[in-house]
Protein backbone atom coordinates (compact mmCIF):
# COMPACT_ATOMS: atom_id res chain seq x y z
CA UNK A 1 0.00 0.00 0.00
CA UNK A 2 2.68 2.48 1.02
CA UNK A 3 6.16 2.08 -0.44
CA UNK A 4 8.46 1.27 2.46
CA UNK A 5 11.70 2.41 0.82
CA UNK A 6 12.21 6.15 0.74
CA UNK A 7 15.50 8.05 0.40
CA UNK A 8 16.02 11.29 2.29
CA UNK A 9 19.03 13.57 1.82
CA UNK A 10 20.11 16.78 3.52
CA UNK A 11 22.64 19.01 1.75
CA UNK A 12 23.34 22.73 2.00
CA UNK A 13 21.81 24.82 -0.80
CA UNK A 14 25.05 26.65 -1.47
CA UNK A 15 28.73 26.62 -0.55
CA UNK A 16 31.83 28.78 -1.08
CA UNK A 17 34.14 27.47 -3.80
CA UNK A 18 36.44 24.87 -2.26
CA UNK A 19 34.32 24.57 0.88
CA UNK A 20 33.88 21.21 2.57
CA UNK A 21 30.20 20.57 3.28
CA UNK A 22 28.49 17.92 5.39
CA UNK A 23 25.96 15.64 3.74
CA UNK A 24 23.44 13.44 5.50
CA UNK A 25 21.74 10.59 3.66
CA UNK A 26 19.17 8.18 5.04
CA UNK A 27 17.03 5.57 3.36
CA UNK A 28 14.10 3.88 5.03
CA UNK A 29 14.64 0.18 4.41
CA UNK A 30 14.01 -2.97 6.48
CA UNK A 31 17.61 -4.28 5.95
CA UNK A 32 16.50 -7.86 6.50
CA UNK A 33 19.73 -9.68 7.37
CA UNK A 34 18.76 -13.12 6.07
CA UNK A 35 19.59 -14.71 9.41
CA UNK A 36 16.27 -14.24 11.16
CA UNK A 37 13.47 -16.77 11.20
CA UNK A 38 9.85 -15.88 10.60
CA UNK A 39 6.85 -17.11 12.58
CA UNK A 40 6.76 -20.27 10.42
CA UNK A 41 10.34 -21.19 11.38
CA UNK A 42 11.78 -20.57 7.93
CA UNK A 43 14.55 -18.10 7.25
CA UNK A 44 13.38 -14.71 6.04
CA UNK A 45 15.32 -14.12 2.82
CA UNK A 46 18.04 -11.53 2.93
CA UNK A 47 17.11 -8.15 1.52
CA UNK A 48 19.42 -5.24 2.23
CA UNK A 49 20.82 -2.15 0.56
CA UNK A 50 24.23 -3.52 -0.46
CA UNK A 51 25.79 -0.39 -1.92
CA UNK A 52 25.45 3.37 -1.58
CA UNK A 53 27.18 5.96 -3.73
CA UNK A 54 27.31 9.73 -3.98
CA UNK A 55 28.62 11.61 -7.02
CA UNK A 56 29.18 15.34 -7.42
CA UNK A 57 29.04 16.44 -11.06
CA UNK A 58 29.92 12.94 -12.19
CA UNK A 59 32.90 12.58 -9.83
CA UNK A 60 32.56 9.96 -7.14
CA UNK A 61 32.50 11.29 -3.56
CA UNK A 62 31.80 8.11 -1.63
CA UNK A 63 31.11 4.49 -2.53
CA UNK A 64 30.04 2.26 0.35
CA UNK A 65 29.74 -1.53 0.37
CA UNK A 66 27.12 -2.50 2.94
CA UNK A 67 26.80 -5.85 4.68
CA UNK A 68 23.96 -7.47 6.64
CA UNK A 69 25.15 -6.21 10.04
CA UNK A 70 24.01 -2.69 9.17
CA UNK A 71 20.73 -1.97 10.87
CA UNK A 72 17.39 -0.85 9.51
CA UNK A 73 17.11 2.60 7.85
CA UNK A 74 20.85 3.02 7.11
CA UNK A 75 22.11 6.56 7.68
CA UNK A 76 25.37 7.99 6.35
CA UNK A 77 26.94 11.32 7.17
CA UNK A 78 30.02 12.40 5.26
CA UNK A 79 31.88 15.44 3.89
CA UNK A 80 32.36 16.56 0.31
CA UNK A 81 34.54 19.34 -1.12
CA UNK A 82 32.59 21.55 -3.50
CA UNK A 83 34.70 23.25 -6.21
CA UNK A 84 31.95 24.14 -8.68
CA UNK A 85 28.17 24.47 -8.73
CA UNK A 86 26.29 21.43 -9.91
CA UNK A 87 24.40 18.57 -8.41
CA UNK A 88 24.87 15.71 -6.00
CA UNK A 89 23.55 12.39 -7.17
CA UNK A 90 22.80 9.71 -4.58
CA UNK A 91 22.21 6.08 -5.45
CA UNK A 92 21.18 3.13 -3.28
CA UNK A 93 21.36 -0.45 -4.61
CA UNK A 94 18.88 -3.00 -3.24
CA UNK A 95 19.46 -6.77 -3.13
CA UNK A 96 16.25 -7.22 -5.10
CA UNK A 97 17.74 -5.26 -8.01
CA UNK A 98 15.90 -2.01 -7.28
CA UNK A 99 17.90 1.19 -7.54
CA UNK A 100 16.78 4.26 -5.63
CA UNK A 101 18.06 7.68 -6.62
CA UNK A 102 17.93 11.23 -5.36
CA UNK A 103 19.46 14.42 -6.72
CA UNK A 104 20.27 17.68 -4.90
CA UNK A 105 21.56 20.83 -6.59
CA UNK A 106 24.28 22.95 -4.99
CA UNK A 107 25.16 26.55 -5.86
CA UNK A 108 28.39 28.45 -5.34
CA UNK A 109 28.14 31.69 -3.40
CA UNK B 1 49.06 -0.98 34.96
CA UNK B 2 46.02 -3.19 35.16
CA UNK B 3 45.05 -1.70 38.50
CA UNK B 4 45.34 1.86 37.18
CA UNK B 5 43.07 1.05 34.28
CA UNK B 6 40.47 -0.42 36.63
CA UNK B 7 40.59 2.63 38.88
CA UNK B 8 40.12 4.97 35.96
CA UNK B 9 37.20 2.91 34.70
CA UNK B 10 35.59 2.84 38.13
CA UNK B 11 36.02 6.58 38.52
CA UNK B 12 34.49 7.13 35.10
CA UNK B 13 31.48 5.04 36.03
CA UNK B 14 31.03 6.88 39.31
CA UNK B 15 31.11 10.24 37.55
CA UNK B 16 28.70 9.09 34.89
CA UNK B 17 26.38 7.81 37.62
CA UNK B 18 26.44 11.14 39.42
CA UNK B 19 25.85 13.12 36.26
CA UNK B 20 22.84 11.01 35.33
CA UNK B 21 21.13 10.83 38.67
CA UNK B 22 18.64 13.63 38.08
CA UNK B 23 17.01 15.16 35.04
CA UNK B 24 19.69 16.98 33.04
CA UNK B 25 19.35 20.74 32.77
CA UNK B 26 19.21 21.41 29.05
CA UNK B 27 16.95 23.08 26.51
CA UNK B 28 15.44 21.56 23.41
CA UNK B 29 15.33 23.61 20.23
CA UNK B 30 14.43 21.54 17.20
CA UNK B 31 15.67 22.32 13.71
CA UNK B 32 12.63 21.38 11.63
CA UNK B 33 12.74 19.83 8.18
CA UNK B 34 11.86 23.16 6.52
CA UNK B 35 14.78 24.95 8.21
CA UNK B 36 12.72 26.71 10.88
CA UNK B 37 13.36 26.19 14.58
CA UNK B 38 10.87 25.20 17.23
CA UNK B 39 11.42 25.73 20.92
CA UNK B 40 10.05 22.91 23.04
CA UNK B 41 8.95 23.34 26.64
CA UNK B 42 10.45 20.32 28.39
CA UNK B 43 10.23 21.64 31.94
CA UNK B 44 7.12 23.31 33.30
CA UNK B 45 5.54 24.12 36.67
CA UNK B 46 3.49 21.14 37.83
CA UNK B 47 -0.24 21.36 37.05
CA UNK B 48 -2.53 22.26 39.94
CA UNK B 49 -3.59 18.68 40.74
CA UNK B 50 0.06 17.62 41.20
CA UNK B 51 1.15 20.56 43.34
CA UNK B 52 1.38 18.56 46.55
CA UNK B 53 3.59 15.83 45.05
CA UNK B 54 5.99 17.76 42.81
CA UNK B 55 6.93 21.30 41.84
CA UNK B 56 8.11 20.71 38.28
CA UNK B 57 7.24 18.35 35.49
CA UNK B 58 9.97 17.22 33.11
CA UNK B 59 9.72 15.65 29.69
CA UNK B 60 11.39 12.24 29.47
CA UNK B 61 13.87 13.96 27.15
CA UNK B 62 15.72 15.27 30.23
CA UNK B 63 16.42 11.75 31.45
CA UNK B 64 18.15 10.43 28.34
CA UNK B 65 21.83 10.53 27.42
CA UNK B 66 23.46 13.37 25.45
CA UNK B 67 23.49 11.36 22.22
CA UNK B 68 19.83 10.39 22.46
CA UNK B 69 18.81 13.96 23.27
CA UNK B 70 20.81 15.23 20.29
CA UNK B 71 18.86 13.02 17.88
CA UNK B 72 15.72 14.99 18.62
CA UNK B 73 17.34 18.36 17.88
CA UNK B 74 17.35 17.90 14.11
CA UNK B 75 14.45 16.42 12.20
CA UNK B 76 16.84 14.79 9.79
CA UNK B 77 18.56 12.92 12.59
CA UNK B 78 15.26 11.92 14.20
CA UNK B 79 14.49 8.42 12.88
CA UNK B 80 10.82 8.93 13.76
CA UNK B 81 10.43 11.27 10.79
CA UNK B 82 10.56 8.26 8.45
CA UNK B 83 7.24 7.19 9.96
CA UNK B 84 5.81 10.69 9.67
CA UNK B 85 6.65 10.59 5.94
CA UNK B 86 4.94 7.24 5.60
CA UNK B 87 1.93 8.64 7.43
CA UNK B 88 1.80 11.52 4.95
CA UNK B 89 1.82 9.12 1.98
CA UNK B 90 -1.04 7.22 3.61
CA UNK B 91 -2.90 10.48 4.30
CA UNK B 92 -2.90 11.32 0.59
CA UNK B 93 -3.52 7.77 -0.69
CA UNK B 94 -7.00 6.75 -1.83
CA UNK B 95 -7.23 3.81 0.55
CA UNK B 96 -11.00 3.80 1.24
CA UNK B 97 -13.44 1.33 -0.29
CA UNK B 98 -14.89 4.07 -2.45
CA UNK B 99 -11.52 5.68 -3.13
CA UNK B 100 -11.69 7.97 -0.09
CA UNK B 101 -8.51 9.47 1.33
CA UNK B 102 -7.84 11.41 4.53
CA UNK B 103 -6.92 14.42 2.39
CA UNK B 104 -10.27 14.21 0.57
CA UNK B 105 -12.18 15.38 3.66
CA UNK B 106 -9.52 16.99 5.85
CA UNK B 107 -7.31 18.66 3.20
CA UNK B 108 -3.74 18.89 4.49
CA UNK B 109 -2.61 17.23 7.71
CA UNK B 110 -2.25 20.78 9.18
CA UNK B 111 -6.01 20.58 9.76
CA UNK B 112 -5.17 18.23 12.65
CA UNK B 113 -3.11 20.90 14.46
CA UNK B 114 -3.92 20.93 18.15
CA UNK B 115 -5.63 17.54 18.30
CA UNK B 116 -2.75 15.67 19.93
CA UNK B 117 -2.44 18.37 22.60
CA UNK B 118 -6.00 17.93 23.88
CA UNK B 119 -6.51 14.17 23.57
CA UNK B 120 -7.65 11.94 25.17
CA UNK B 121 -10.86 13.95 25.36
CA UNK B 122 -14.53 13.15 25.75
CA UNK B 123 -16.58 13.22 22.57
CA UNK B 124 -19.54 15.51 23.19
CA UNK B 125 -22.02 13.46 21.16
CA UNK B 126 -21.20 9.94 22.27
CA UNK B 127 -19.71 10.59 25.71
CA UNK B 128 -16.83 8.28 24.85
CA UNK B 129 -13.22 9.01 25.77
CA UNK B 130 -11.42 9.48 22.46
CA UNK B 131 -7.72 9.24 21.65
CA UNK B 132 -6.15 10.11 18.31
CA UNK B 133 -6.28 6.39 17.51
CA UNK B 134 -10.04 6.23 18.22
CA UNK B 135 -10.66 9.16 15.88
CA UNK B 136 -8.57 7.54 13.15
CA UNK B 137 -10.40 4.25 13.48
CA UNK B 138 -13.76 6.01 13.44
CA UNK B 139 -12.85 7.47 10.04
CA UNK B 140 -11.37 4.21 8.79
CA UNK B 141 -14.41 2.11 9.65
CA UNK B 142 -17.32 4.54 9.23
CA UNK B 143 -16.23 6.78 6.38
CA UNK B 144 -13.75 4.63 4.49
CA UNK B 145 -15.59 1.32 4.85
CA UNK B 146 -12.49 -0.57 5.94
CA UNK B 147 -11.75 -3.00 8.75
CA UNK B 148 -10.57 -1.15 11.85
CA UNK B 149 -6.80 -0.72 11.97
CA UNK B 150 -4.86 -2.61 14.57
CA UNK B 151 -4.42 -0.17 17.47
CA UNK B 152 -0.66 -0.69 17.51
CA UNK B 153 -0.21 -1.63 13.83
CA UNK B 154 2.04 0.16 11.38
CA UNK B 155 -0.70 2.09 9.56
CA UNK B 156 -2.10 3.37 12.84
CA UNK B 157 1.25 4.44 14.26
CA UNK B 158 2.38 6.11 11.02
CA UNK B 159 -0.85 8.11 11.04
CA UNK B 160 -0.51 8.86 14.75
CA UNK B 161 3.03 10.15 14.13
CA UNK B 162 1.84 12.42 11.31
CA UNK B 163 -1.08 13.80 13.32
CA UNK B 164 1.03 14.36 16.46
CA UNK B 165 3.60 16.29 14.44
CA UNK B 166 0.96 18.88 13.57
CA UNK B 167 0.74 19.83 17.26
CA UNK B 168 4.48 19.98 17.85
CA UNK B 169 5.42 22.80 20.22
CA UNK B 170 1.85 23.29 21.48
CA UNK B 171 1.33 22.83 25.22
CA UNK B 172 -0.40 19.65 26.36
CA UNK B 173 -3.77 20.75 27.68
CA UNK B 174 -6.15 17.88 28.33
CA UNK B 175 -9.41 18.62 30.15
CA UNK B 176 -9.85 16.81 33.45
CA UNK B 177 -13.11 18.33 34.63
CA UNK B 178 -16.70 18.10 33.42
CA UNK B 179 -17.41 15.04 31.32
CA UNK B 180 -13.77 13.95 31.56
CA UNK B 181 -13.76 13.82 35.36
CA UNK B 182 -14.96 10.21 35.83
CA UNK B 183 -12.43 8.94 33.26
CA UNK B 184 -9.70 10.98 34.90
CA UNK B 185 -10.56 9.56 38.35
CA UNK B 186 -10.46 6.05 36.91
CA UNK B 187 -7.08 6.73 35.32
CA UNK B 188 -5.77 8.14 38.57
CA UNK B 189 -6.91 5.06 40.44
CA UNK B 190 -5.04 2.83 37.96
CA UNK B 191 -1.95 5.03 38.28
CA UNK B 192 -1.78 4.45 42.02
CA UNK B 193 -2.84 0.77 41.98
CA UNK B 194 -0.07 -1.77 42.54
CA UNK B 195 -0.06 -4.43 39.84
CA UNK B 196 1.71 -7.71 39.27
CA UNK B 197 3.88 -10.05 41.29
CA UNK B 198 6.24 -7.15 41.99
CA UNK B 199 3.33 -5.10 43.30
CA UNK B 200 4.36 -1.88 41.65
CA UNK B 201 2.18 1.04 40.65
CA UNK B 202 3.06 3.68 38.08
CA UNK B 203 3.79 5.97 41.03
CA UNK B 204 6.31 3.53 42.56
CA UNK B 205 8.76 4.34 39.78
CA UNK B 206 7.66 7.56 38.17
CA UNK B 207 6.61 9.58 41.20
CA UNK B 208 8.43 8.18 44.26
CA UNK B 209 11.70 7.28 42.53
CA UNK B 210 12.00 9.40 39.41
CA UNK B 211 15.60 10.40 38.73
CA UNK B 212 16.95 7.19 40.32
CA UNK B 213 17.97 4.00 38.62
CA UNK B 214 16.05 0.73 38.56
CA UNK B 215 18.87 -1.58 37.59
CA UNK B 216 20.15 0.04 34.38
CA UNK B 217 17.05 2.13 33.67
CA UNK B 218 16.98 5.80 34.52
CA UNK B 219 13.50 6.48 35.81
CA UNK B 220 11.74 9.47 34.30
CA UNK B 221 8.46 10.99 35.42
CA UNK B 222 6.74 8.84 32.83
CA UNK B 223 5.45 11.82 30.88
CA UNK B 224 3.82 11.05 27.52
CA UNK B 225 4.06 14.48 25.86
CA UNK B 226 6.77 13.02 23.59
CA UNK B 227 4.68 10.10 22.35
CA UNK B 228 4.49 8.55 19.88
CA UNK B 229 8.21 8.17 20.26
CA UNK B 230 10.95 6.53 18.23
CA UNK B 231 12.49 3.99 20.54
CA UNK B 232 16.07 3.09 19.70
CA UNK B 233 15.70 -0.27 21.41
CA UNK B 234 12.83 -1.26 19.13
CA UNK B 235 14.07 0.59 16.03
CA UNK B 236 10.46 1.62 15.64
CA UNK B 237 7.73 3.95 16.72
CA UNK B 238 5.87 3.36 19.97
CA UNK B 239 2.56 4.78 21.18
CA UNK B 240 1.87 5.77 24.78
CA UNK B 241 -0.42 2.81 25.46
CA UNK B 242 2.14 0.41 24.02
CA UNK B 243 4.57 1.80 26.57
CA UNK B 244 1.96 1.24 29.31
CA UNK B 245 1.75 -2.41 28.23
CA UNK B 246 5.54 -2.70 28.59
CA UNK B 247 5.54 -1.07 32.01
CA UNK B 248 2.73 -3.18 33.46
CA UNK B 249 4.25 -6.34 31.96
CA UNK B 250 7.50 -5.51 33.73
CA UNK B 251 5.67 -5.67 37.05
CA UNK B 252 4.94 -9.30 36.08
CA UNK B 253 1.24 -8.64 35.66
CA UNK B 254 -1.27 -9.61 33.02
CA UNK B 255 -1.59 -6.27 31.26
CA UNK B 256 -4.58 -4.42 29.92
CA UNK B 257 -4.60 -4.21 26.15
CA UNK B 258 -3.59 -1.12 24.20
CA UNK B 259 -6.85 0.59 23.31
CA UNK B 260 -8.72 -0.82 26.34
CA UNK B 261 -10.95 1.45 28.45
CA UNK B 262 -8.49 1.10 31.33
CA UNK B 263 -5.43 2.24 29.40
CA UNK B 264 -7.36 5.02 27.64
CA UNK B 265 -8.40 6.38 31.04
CA UNK B 266 -4.79 6.01 32.20
CA UNK B 267 -3.58 7.85 29.10
CA UNK B 268 -5.85 10.76 30.02
CA UNK B 269 -4.56 10.83 33.58
CA UNK B 270 -0.89 10.55 32.60
CA UNK B 271 -1.34 13.19 29.88
CA UNK B 272 -2.87 15.52 32.49
CA UNK B 273 0.26 15.15 34.63
CA UNK B 274 2.14 16.74 31.73
CA UNK B 275 -0.25 19.66 31.10
CA UNK B 276 2.03 22.57 30.23
CA UNK B 277 4.80 20.57 28.55
CA UNK B 278 5.07 20.83 24.76
CA UNK B 279 3.87 18.11 22.45
CA UNK B 280 7.14 16.84 20.96
CA UNK B 281 5.51 15.32 17.90
CA UNK B 282 7.77 12.35 17.49
CA UNK B 283 10.31 12.18 20.30
CA UNK B 284 13.41 9.98 20.46
CA UNK B 285 14.02 7.81 23.50
CA UNK B 286 16.19 4.79 24.10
Amino acid sequence: MVEEVKPRVKTPKSAAAGEVVTIKALISHPMESGQRKGADGNLIPRRIINRFTCDLNGVNVIDVAIDPAVSTNPYFEFDAKVDAAGEFKFTWYDDDGSIYEDVKPIAIG
Amino acid sequence: MHRTATTVAALGLALAGAAFADPVEDTLVIEAGDGSTIEIVTKAPAPEHLKDVMDWVYSGWHYREDETRALERDDFDNPGMVYVDRGLDMWNAAIGKGGESCAGCHQGPESMAGLRAVTPRVDEKTGKLMTVESYVNECVTERMGLEAWNWTGNEMKDMLALISMQSRGMPVNVAIDGAAAPFWEKGKEIYYTRFGQLEMSCASCHEDNQGKFIRADHLSQGQINGFPTYRLKDAGILSAQQRFVGCVRDTRAETFKAGSDEFTALELYVASRGNGLSVEGVAVRH
